[in-house]
């Protein structure tokens, strides 16, 4: 799912070519994301056929040039809308959505950071409502739910901390 | 009743080019049997927010009313009994009086309502029972494990005809599972009728409440769930059980 939004926003910055997008996805993902240059090829391809990105010539030296479409544009301003849901992450989508809206102009990272946020809060939530009516002496229902309760309040720790991270370069700036 | 409503309230301190605004245009109500958990980063002005809701400072513009009275219009005696009669608060630490036993801690304040003193210890034991206290009622504060102290602290903000409680992070320095007693304490009360503000940072403890308010840059940026209605329905199916 997201290394075809992954792509979308590396594009909205500039069009790229292949090799250049597989190279960049690299640097912005740190590597936590292991992806050969065959899959952007036939994302590419995909993306195209469904009029996402668009070719946009050559660089000269006979590389093919995609460009973001509007109706891109209007995918990838819906995903960084959008709270990944906790469990459909096959890859942590939310760690690779947060480090592509750092770099990618327009996107307000405070309200991505915020909508997640919310969305975690809410799953913690119903987490602690069934943990609530729990009886206590259903020991090992109660762990299984302690064990998805800290997960999540992993996620919002780590949720605050970007957020913190992220004033302090503010301010320095 | 509402218990606590704050109507476009805004704080600012100091005046001029050094103003700065601790809490900009909030709103928001808490009704009877809700809990209400109140998150955002430090001088994002939660404390700034549970010291206006408990009369303990004055905003600068906009209405703070509990239990349907509006604190601006009171005198400040009349205020104090606000103060005394309708809220109780729980704090991190420093909630009870190390001279004072357990049972004396919680009738204090039906002492300063000017309740006989034989009747206000009667209400602090059969308050420390409600709370499941009984047995600490003669031991001092330093007696006390952390988590007993709470819920001592806890037991006293709800004697008499307190209905509103406001608590900043009052599970503060206790271990998981003791925080969580408390949580849960709080909790109960709430769905008993009480109604609750819950000032933390800490997820976990947020997810105890029905309704979860972000407040950023001294604004509220976000909620979980929807604001119920006086009579204590849901406006909409916000997933509260």
């Amino acid at each position: 799912m997201s290394v075809k939004l992954g792509l979308l926003a590396l594009l909205d910055e500039q069009p790229m070519y292949g090799y250049q997008l597989h190279t960049t996805f690299k640097e912005r993902t740190g590597d936590t994301w292991p992806l050969n240059i065959g899959q952007v090829y036939t994302t590419l391809a995909r993306l195209e056929r469904d009029g996402l990105v668009e070719a946009a010539g050559d660089d000269g030296d006979g590389h093919q040039i995609y460009a973001l479409t509007d109706t891109g544009r209007a995918e990838l301003s819906q995903w960084f809308a959008t709270p990944v849901a906790r469990s459909d992450r096959p890859r942590d989508e939310l760690a690779i959505k947060l480090s592509v809206a750092l770099t990618v102009s327009g996107v307000d990272v405070r309200e991505v950071l915020q909508t997640q946020r919310t969305a975690t809060l809410r799953d913690l939530q119903d987490l602690t409502r069934q943990k609530a009516a729990v009886d206590e002496g259903d020991l090992a229902w109660l762990l299984a739910l302690d064990s998805l309760i800290f997960q999540a309040e992993a996620e919002a720790r780590w949720l605050d901390s970007c957020e913190e991270r992220l004033l302090k370069k503010e301010v320095r700036r | 009743m509402t218990l606590l409503e704050l109507r476009h309230v805004s704080r600012i301190h100091g005046s001029g080019a050094s103003a700065v605004t601790a809490l900009n245009d909030v709103s928001f109500a808490v009704q009877p049997g809700e809990l209400v958990a109140v998150m955002g980063p430090s001088g994002s002005g939660k404390s700034t927010l549970l010291n206006l809701a408990g009369g303990l400072d004055t905003p600068t513009n906009g209405d703070v009313l509990v239990e349907g009275v509006s604190l601006g219009e009171l005198s400040s005696r009349a205020l104090a009994a606000v103060r005394r009669r309708s809220v109780g608060y729980v704090f991190q630490d420093l909630n009870l009086l190390p001279a004072l036993t357990a049972a004396e801690n919680v009738s204090l304040p039906r002492e300063l309502d000017g309740v006989p003193l034989r009747r206000a210890r009667t209400e602090a034991l059969a308050t420390l029972e409600r709370f499941g206290l009984s047995d600490v009622a003669d031991r001092f504060p330093d007696d006390l494990s952390g988590g007993q102290q709470q819920r001592v602290a806890i037991a006293r903000a709800f004697i008499g005809e307190r209905r509103l409680l406001l608590a900043d992070e009052p599970t503060g320095a206790l271990d998981t599972t003791t925080g969580e007693s408390v949580l849960r304490l709080l909790r109960e009360q709430c769905a008993a009728g009480a109604g609750g503000v819950l000032v933390t940072h800490e997820a976990r403890h947020a997810a105890w409440a029905d309704r979860i308010v972000f407040l950023r840059d001294g604004r509220v940026v976000d909620e979980t769930g929807e604001a119920r209605r006086p009579n204590g329905d849901a406006i909409a199916t916000g997933g509260r059980s």
